[in-house]
């Protein structure tokens, strides 16, 4: 019977074995999972319309607990010991610089989520699936003061607090150049340890320096502990806008009304006009309502995950083959369209535009603001 | 901008209760893990997941309608249960203070993850009529939750302390952690009250835990953003003590919340290590 059965599956086409890690389990696992679920919904449509080169796709993928360190050693078991014929990035920043490591090793291509830190970004053969561009510290505080510049009230006076997560913090430094560079007035600056608890006393600074602005350096739950300590002592930040906030969250709390944030993807024209998008949002709410998920909406996480695992096929597909040599360079020459647009991978780091849009929270759900013509309905910047 | 900045008297006065109200759960959180650790001689790390597992609880009971403050009429009986339960499977097999921090490190992490199956490791928000209560008070915001938590803390703390210092039960508790030998001489039924004080403890996780989902946003992995804070104020009291982790709790929670108000919040963390580290240099005995 095994003999048997053994004899099936050697006559069927032999899969091919795409192998990553992610956070399943640690402090980043609840953005962990949004990424595996998108990874099961490419797979499971990839496999629909038959595989890549006539083969069908096997996702192994390994939990690295949210550990830099034990992703490498993971990414090194895949490679050597799983031998798997292809590598996709892991999430996040840290993991995937460990990730990006063994893949130069190996020459294996990686393409990467959500990479925060694109200077750091050496490897030839790693490509970013997240349109940051190359230098998000100058370009993404720019497009952020560019749409207030535009708004009801253009602040003159700023507050700049952050986490000191490392791609939270490099950006945050670059909005303090480029507020200086524009004329505005730095009137607080703090910066706290990724995991603090406490944000009653940075919501009291806050409260007391009285800025126009609020810009928050914010990694997952940061904005909603600063908003809820603000609150408590009765202040609503006049402007604020939070980096990379966990997105469910954020939106659901009433305090983030007009709270701002970046994005690549939401769900609202023109976005969802691009190709697949509508099935891919219908199936991942899907997905996302049975695996409990708080927000189900897809934006950021989702987007860049969808994204890579696009860049990652378009490359076998005009490659045809699975040869990542012929993979990267192809990618490297040419451009991909992916959920986000087209991307380019010819600039520092294999990075191309800085596509990232600014929202707004506004009627407890995420508007893009900014800039105009990524609009919908009208939608313009609101103070409080 | 980021070094000494002279805050306003608002702005401190504010920091200070602040830090009062964190250093309270930091307290409640210390309570029944320096009990068992001075008094049964166990080092019980799924203190801390016992009580994320009673936040979840509180979390769920609310969505189905229960008042936060009453499902601990649920809650803390069943931690009651699991503590003992635990206790009398570490009595069985013997278990030494060093490997009973070895295991219930690994129960701290099977239960993060019977969390995370149950509840996902997205994150859970508890929305409650308390959240949104606070008052003023000769100027100063008084959050309701925080202020249950202040009042709960000093109220468990103070009973704690009553009873291991009044009762027959608090003495035998105290005389077998001091000598057991001589406590069993004495008549002293050291299994039942170990398994009560096991018990009580994970009672007192639950009400931490339950406190917690009144305040915070909840998410399994941050079961362990606690433990080292907590950890500092319970070594910092001293084990086995009812009162002390409270008001080493506060110390802790108002020097980080001034050192957030008058410098780096990037400082903060360092205050409740640094303070440990004195008290142990200067204070050697203090860690039995």
């Amino acid at each position: 019977m095994a003999t048997a059965s053994g004899l099936v599956r050697g006559q069927a086409k032999q899969p091919i074995r795409i192998g990553s890690t992610l956070a399943l389990t640690g402090p980043l696992s609840a953005t962990a999972q949004i990424h595996k679920i998108v990874g099961e919904i490419y797979i499971e449509q990839v496999n629909k319309r038959g595989g890549w080169l006539g083969r069908p796709l096997e996702w192994v993928l390994k939990d690295d607990q949210s550990k830099p360190d034990l992703a490498r050693t993971l990414y090194e078991q895949l490679v050597t010991a799983d031998k798997v014929d292809l590598l996709i990035g892991p999430y996040a920043t840290g993991a995937i610089l460990s990730a990006m490591g063994v893949a130069q090793r190996y020459n294996k291509v990686l393409v990467h989520h959500t990479f925060g830190i694109p200077s750091l970004a050496k490897y030839e053969m790693a490509f970013p699936a997240w349109s940051t561009g190359s230098d998000p510290a100058a370009t993404v505080p720019n497009t952020l003061f560019d749409a207030l510049a535009k708004g009801p009230k253009p602040p003159k006076t700023v507050a700049v607090v952050t986490s000191k997560f490392p791609s939270i913090q490099f950006l945050s430094a670059g909005a303090r150049e480029v507020l200086k560079k524009r004329g505005l007035t730095e009137v607080l600056f703090l910066e706290w340890e990724f995991g603090n608890r406490d944000f009653g006393p940075i919501a009291n600074r806050v409260k007391d320096a009285n800025p126009d602005f609020v810009w928050v350096g914010a990694i997952g739950l940061d904005g909603n502990l600063l908003l809820d300590a603000m609150k408590k002592i009765d202040y609503v930040p006049p402007q604020h806008f939070y980096l990379y906030p966990a997105p469910g969250p954020l939106v659901s709390l009433p305090e983030a009304r007009n709270a701002l944030s970046v994005t690549i993807f939401e769900e609202q024209p023109p976005f969802i006009n691009a190709p697949g998008a509508a099935e891919f949002i219908k199936i991942y709410h899907e997905r996302a309502s049975a695996a409990k998920l708080a927000d189900i909406s897809v934006e950021v996480q989702a987007a860049a995950s969808y994204t890579a695992w696009q860049i990652l096929d378009a490359g076998v597909q005009a490659a045809k083959s699975l040869d990542d040599k012929a993979i990267g360079t192809w990618l490297r020459a040419n451009r991909v369209d992916t959920l986000q647009g087209k991307l380019r991978f010819d600039g520092t780091g294999n990075y191309g535009d800085d596509l990232m849009k600014i929202k707004q929270v506004q009627n407890g759900k995420w508007v893009v603001i900014w800039p105009k013509e990524f609009t919908h309905g009208g939608a313009a910047l609101q103070a409080n | 901008m980021s070094g000494f900045a002279l805050p306003s008297a608002t702005l401190l006065a504010q920091s200070i209760l602040s830090g009062i109200f964190v250093g309270a759960l930091y307290g409640l959180l210390g309570i029944g893990l320096s009990l068992s650790w001075g008094l049964l001689k166990q080092i019980n790390l799924a203190h801390f997941a016992f009580a994320f597992l009673a936040a979840y609880l509180c979390y769920q009971l609310a969505l189905l309608g229960v008042d936060p403050l009453l499902s601990l009429v649920l809650i803390v009986p069943a931690l009651f249960v699991l503590g003992a339960v635990l206790h009398a499977a570490m009595a069985r097999f013997s278990i030494t203070p060093f490997n009973s921090l070895l295991l219930t490190f690994g129960l701290t992490g099977i239960v993060e993850a019977v969390i995370q199956s149950i509840w996902t490791a997205d994150f859970r928000k508890l929305e409650s009529a308390y959240g949104e209560q606070r008052f003023k008070i000769a100027g100063l915001f008084v959050p309701l939750p925080e202020l249950i938590t202040l009042l709960l803390a000093v109220g468990i703390s103070l009973g704690v302390w009553a009873v291991l210092r009044y009762t027959d039960f608090g003495k035998a508790l105290r005389a077998s952690a001091e000598d057991a030998p001589i406590a069993r001489a004495f008549g002293i039924n050291q299994r039942r009250n170990a398994l009560l004080l096991a018990g009580t403890c994970s009672a007192l996780a639950a009400v931490a835990g339950v406190c917690l989902a009144l305040s915070f946003t909840l998410a399994p992995s941050q079961i362990y953003a606690w433990i080292g804070v907590v950890f500092a104020a319970v070594m910092l009291g001293g084990l086995g003590r009812a009162l002390a982790p409270l008001i080493a709790g506060v110390v802790i929670g108002v020097s980080e919340a001034v050192t957030m108000a008058v410098t780096a919040p990037s400082w903060a963390p360092l205050v409740s290590f640094t303070l440990l580290i004195a008290i142990l240099l200067l204070r050697p005995g203090r860690v039995a």
